[in-house]
């Protein structure tokens, strides 16, 4: 095993990306194995590297690391990502499950038919608009710092940056109610690390397609 | 708010469930209310007690924490049951992901339609036995020891008891005889605890009353 971290996913953002977000925005660089074909997925199970059969893999520190929550957890703690004291981080924790089950719809968006996606385009909207944005939006604004927790950059600003990006992509004018968050989301935009995370070539994949559907049914299918 | 923690959730088991567990295994006595009518639950809402409309929510330590896992996780951390080093801790969270996703297929049961069930009761039994169930044997056979992690009573070894005894296996004999004898597991196995009993029509009528849920779960 390398000095860097080793992820094993399909090409594409999935359950993958927010790992990748955070390892970036730690400054950390890593290296990826793309899963393409079933072939490769059951070899995988076979050699026992999946510890529950499932991607997320990541070969960490001479784990093979499973479960994205553990792995972006074990990361933020490794990297001071996770609070100072437990208070903290289970603020932080509070705040990366919320957003975690707003990406949870945009994740699960390109899979549902098509009949159901524009119903499911505006429960993201709503969730987003309704209980999570205006959230963060309150902390900012009460505390008046940078950042979420504790004056100090944390998992749950990176998480909270990249679920901002994910629902713009498909509600474009979603952050028009909320200045704070405009201000965070640049700002954030331009911390070095993420800065080079967002710009071309970097390990950031594009929003899911066609390609990207088709090649997680083949390689998942029973 | 008082010196015990105190759960707001349905009389039942649902995502609070898990909670109940690792403060009994803690030793930790809490308070609990439960919701039983809408307004009860717009009351909290407009209080603004649930940071992101939802419960559980678990009132501990001058926190209003939601979110069952960052609830799980503080527990775990406060009475030591988290494991002893960072790595300890990633072993504890890939563990309890595990069993969690397998409760997951239990928790939403109740919940759908019921031409679905059967084929969903079929899935829990499969998934048990062939992706969850042989990764904790093989890990308490390969160290040989009591717990699951670190040799060490943990978050991970309460998780993965109450996943047993949900799917009401026995392919873990040893290892649940052992942690059911544990003092304070013991007594929360016994009638009169706060363990709630397997969800009834009555508390599906109550959640779906509370929360306007009138719709039937898919199954995964």
């Amino acid at each position: 095993m390398s000095g860097k971290p080793r992820l094993t996913y399909l090409n594409g953002r999935g359950r993958m990306e927010s790992i990748r977000w955070l390892l970036a925005a730690a400054g950390v660089e890593f290296e990826e194995v793309y899963l393409e074909t079933k072939e490769q997925y059951d070899k995988l199970i076979k050699d026992g590297f999946l510890l529950f059969q499932q991607v997320p893999l990541v070969e960490i520190d001479g784990m093979k690391m499973v479960q994205t929550r553990a792995i972006m957890s074990y990361i933020a703690g490794k990297y001071n990502l996770h609070g100072k004291d437990l208070k903290e981080r289970a603020l932080i924790d509070m705040y990366v499950e919320g957003i975690s089950d707003l990406m949870q719809m945009i994740l699960m968006f390109p899979f549902s038919p098509p009949e159901a996606k524009e119903k499911n385009l505006e429960s993201i909207k709503e969730r987003a608009t309704n209980r999570y944005f205006p959230v963060f939006e309150k902390i900012l604004k009460q505390h008046g710092q940078d950042f979420l927790v504790g004056n100090k950059f944390s998992w749950a600003d990176v998480q909270l940056m990249e679920a901002i990006l994910a629902v713009e992509e498909k509600v474009p004018a979603v952050l028009s109610g909320f200045p704070q968050l405009q201000v965070f989301k640049t700002k954030m935009s331009n911390m070095p690390t993420i800065k080079k995370f967002l710009q071309p070539g970097s390990p950031r994949k594009p929003p899911p397609d066609a390609h990207y559907v088709e090649t997680v049914l083949k390689i998942f299918k029973k | 708010m008082s010196a015990k923690p105190k759960l707001y959730y349905f009389d039942g088991r649902g995502k609070m469930e898990s909670i109940r567990w690792l403060l009994a295994a803690a030793g930790v006595e809490f308070e609990e209310e439960y919701l039983e009518t809408r307004d009860q639950y717009e009351k909290l809402l407009q209080g603004g007690f649930l940071l992101f409309q939802q419960v559980p929510m678990v009132e501990i330590d001058g926190m209003r924490m939601v979110q069952t896992r960052a609830i799980l996780s503080y527990i775990a951390a406060k009475y030591n049951l988290y494991g002893k080093d960072l790595k300890e801790r990633a072993l504890i969270d890939m563990y309890v992901g595990g069993t969690d996703d397998l409760m997951d297929f239990i928790i939403m049961f109740p919940f759908l339609a019921a031409e679905d069930k059967e084929k969903q009761h079929a899935v829990i039994v499969q998934k048990a036995t062939s992706r969850y169930f042989p990764v904790y044997e093989k890990v308490l056979k390969d160290h040989g020891q009591d717990f699951l992690v670190g040799n060490n009573f943990s978050w991970a070894d309460v998780h993965l008891l109450e996943a047993i005894l949900m799917v009401e296996e026995n392919k873990s004999d040893a290892f649940k005889e052992r942690i059911s004898s544990i003092p304070a597991i013991k007594k929360f196995l016994e009638p009169g605890s706060q363990r709630k009993p397997i969800p009834d029509d009555k508390y599906v009528e109550t959640v779906r009353r509370v929360l306007r849920m009138y719709y039937d779960v898919k199954a995964n």
